[in-house]
């Protein structure tokens, strides 16, 4: 079982990113938000407690966010780990910053700019397998959104890792259940998805993303004996934002003041 | 299917490399086994199966940790099934994968259209940092293939319908395009096989007393604007030839050069906006699409008197 002094350090942490996102929205900022509130949780467990992302010729070990335009979680992890200024966050986009609307090699720590859905897997392969060659002990993360899955790319490269072994590839799925314009399961259904996975030869974990306990859990269980991991996590999209969060709204918006206020206040008590 | 067998004949070249270069790696989408590499380096050898978006990422993905990725991928395939990927993965995350890649041009005859790339050089010439090398002989394949590995950023080398050209063994600079013969009349700018086509009617031209300036455009980007320019001041009437539709290719290329300067006549040889629809070998399309030393040495007849 996780400590829960670390269970308490990293949920303080989730609701300081929390915070910075809510910046990001407010004053008319279009953001996708729903995509980047909903990872919170797993973004505090993976920057401040499982990877260490500074290395000397390149990080010791890797993080690629395929859900790209869930880049304001990463900036805000950015800000905490001082790569940039938390002042920034109100002049998103604008020019002079690094803060893209999708991971841009302009900000410090990004090791991949991504964008356009259903590269990240293929290229966390070819990191896997090129840091199996190193012999580091290197592990590489790649974080995908739930709509990313309907992509073909995606389900060449879940079949091509465990041929590979990969023991040391991570993929994560943020399973928000909300893609653009609609529920997941109106557009495109995915269900059922880790059966998917499972007949694909990957190790499956399902987790409440919100528990930060689980989330740890499954990080603790990792790397599996034999072959790569997928954690399957159910999260709500726009997760902390009262009246948007588990709406399509979520996906691309701004926040009215009082609905930045009202999420505040649900952030005091953590 | 000469582009097959030369591509595979690389694999006696990356080995060599390979005992230099621990870093070097192979990324396969069941193209062979790649011998002597795969069986001498089996842990450095990746076969990811038919799935050209995949393969691009996943080489991608290696050079990002340190590796130097050669990839051996269908040139029609990888160019469009992968074209996101390189574009994104390898261009503008600056990750410098090297493609080699037979069944280009319409080296793959009767196969059909499905199978002739003859959209890739247009494709790639358009990304940001690809390097795009189009070789004349396997000799200078191989020579593209070494000087792919000295560089930084992407690169591509279509393997097409190439043979050896005797006594050919010029030095290969990136970006710098070898006369072949020289000329007076007209200038004809090939690229890949049908530099040999080209040679061949630079000697009908010659019986015929018509003096002819054969260019080897292997580099199709960076190219060489400079011999371009040349070729229109000193002698202002130019062919190019390609197996490629005349748009957006080697054609395309010199024709922006030209409208640029605002000198020279351009007659520009390759697929004219249609696929080849009739089912006939190698030798025989050249013929239908006006490819082959006959049709070239008319057309460059053409531009005379």
């Amino acid at each position: 079982m996780p400590d829960s002094e670390l269970t308490q350090t990293l949920e303080k942490r989730t609701a300081v990113l929390r915070r910075h996102m809510l910046t990001m929205a407010a004053n008319g900022q279009l953001i996708h938000l729903g995509g980047s509130m909903s990872i919170a949780e797993i973004m505090a467990a993976l920057f401040f407690h499982f990877l260490e992302v500074e290395g000397k010729e390149r990080p010791k070990d890797h993080f690629i966010l395929s859900k790209g335009h869930t880049v304001h979680a990463l900036h805000a992890c950015l800000a905490e780990l001082g790569k940039i200024d938390a002042d920034e966050f109100t002049r998103l986009g604008q020019m002079g910053t690094c803060l893209a609307g999708h991971p841009s090699l302009k900000a410090p720590l990004v090791e991949f700019a991504t964008g356009s859905l259903g590269h990240g897997l293929s290229v966390g392969i070819g990191i896997a397998l090129a840091e199996k060659l190193n012999g580091q002990g290197s592990r590489t993360v790649v974080l995908m959104g739930d709509g990313e899955l309907q992509e073909g790319s995606v389900w060449e490269a879940a079949l091509c890792a465990p041929r590979f072994g990969l023991e040391n590839l991570l993929a994560i799925v943020d399973y928000n259940g909300f893609q653009a314009n609609a529920p997941v399961g109106d557009i495109l259904p995915l269900d059922p998805l880790e059966e998917k996975w499972r007949s694909f030869s990957w190790n499956t974990q399902v987790i409440d993303g919100h528990e930060m306990g689980s989330i740890l859990g499954a990080l603790e269980a990792f790397p599996a004996s034999k072959g790569p991991t997928v954690i399957i996590a159910n999260t709500v999209k726009g997760k902390g934002v009262p009246g948007v969060e588990g709406t399509a709204r979520a996906h691309y918006t701004s926040l009215e003041d009082n609905e930045v206020q009202d999420a505040l206040k649900g952030l005091e008590g953590e | 299917m000469l582009g097959f067998v030369w591509a595979f004949a690389q694999g006696a070249v990356l080995t060599e490399m390979a005992e230099r270069n621990p870093n070097l790696v192979v990324v396969s989408q069941d193209m062979g086994p790649m011998s002597p590499f795969s069986e001498k380096f089996p842990d450095r050898f990746f076969d990811v199966g038919i799935s050209e978006a995949n393969l691009v990422g996943v080489a991608a993905g290696l050079a990002h940790g340190g590796k130097l990725p050669f990839v051996v991928a269908m040139a029609p395939f990888v160019t469009m099934r992968g074209f996101e990927q390189i574009r994104d993965d390898c261009s503008y995350n600056r990750k410098g994968v090297k493609i080699i890649a037979p069944c280009s041009g319409l080296e793959a005859g009767h196969w059909g259209a499905t199978h002739h790339a003859v959209e890739d050089l247009a494709l790639l010439r358009l990304i940001p940092g690809m390097t795009v090398l189009c070789p004349a002989d396997p000799g200078e394949a191989t020579r593209a293939v070494l000087a792919a590995a000295e560089i930084d950023g992407p690169v591509y080398i279509r393997f097409g319908y190439i043979q050896p050209i005797e006594g050919y063994e010029e030095d290969f600079v990136i970006g710098r395009a070898p006369v072949l013969r020289e000329g007076s009349d007209v200038a004809i700018l090939a690229t890949g096989a049908s530099v040999t086509e080209a040679l061949k009617a630079h000697d009908l031209l010659k019986g015929e007393g018509v003096s002819a300036r054969v260019l080897n455009m292997h580099s199709i980007k960076p190219i060489d604007r400079q011999a371009i320019e040349k070729a229109a001041e000193e002698i202002g009437r130019i062919v190019t030839v390609e197996e490629h539709f005349v748009n957006g290719g080697l054609g395309g290329a010199v024709a922006e050069i030209l409208a640029e300067l605002g000198k020279g006549r351009l007659l520009r040889l390759g697929l004219k906006d249609e696929f080849v629809m009739e089912v006939a070998p190698y030798p025989d399309i050249l013929k239908l699409v006006g490819l082959d030393a006959e049709s070239i040495a008319a057309s460059a007849r053409s531009m005379l008197g």
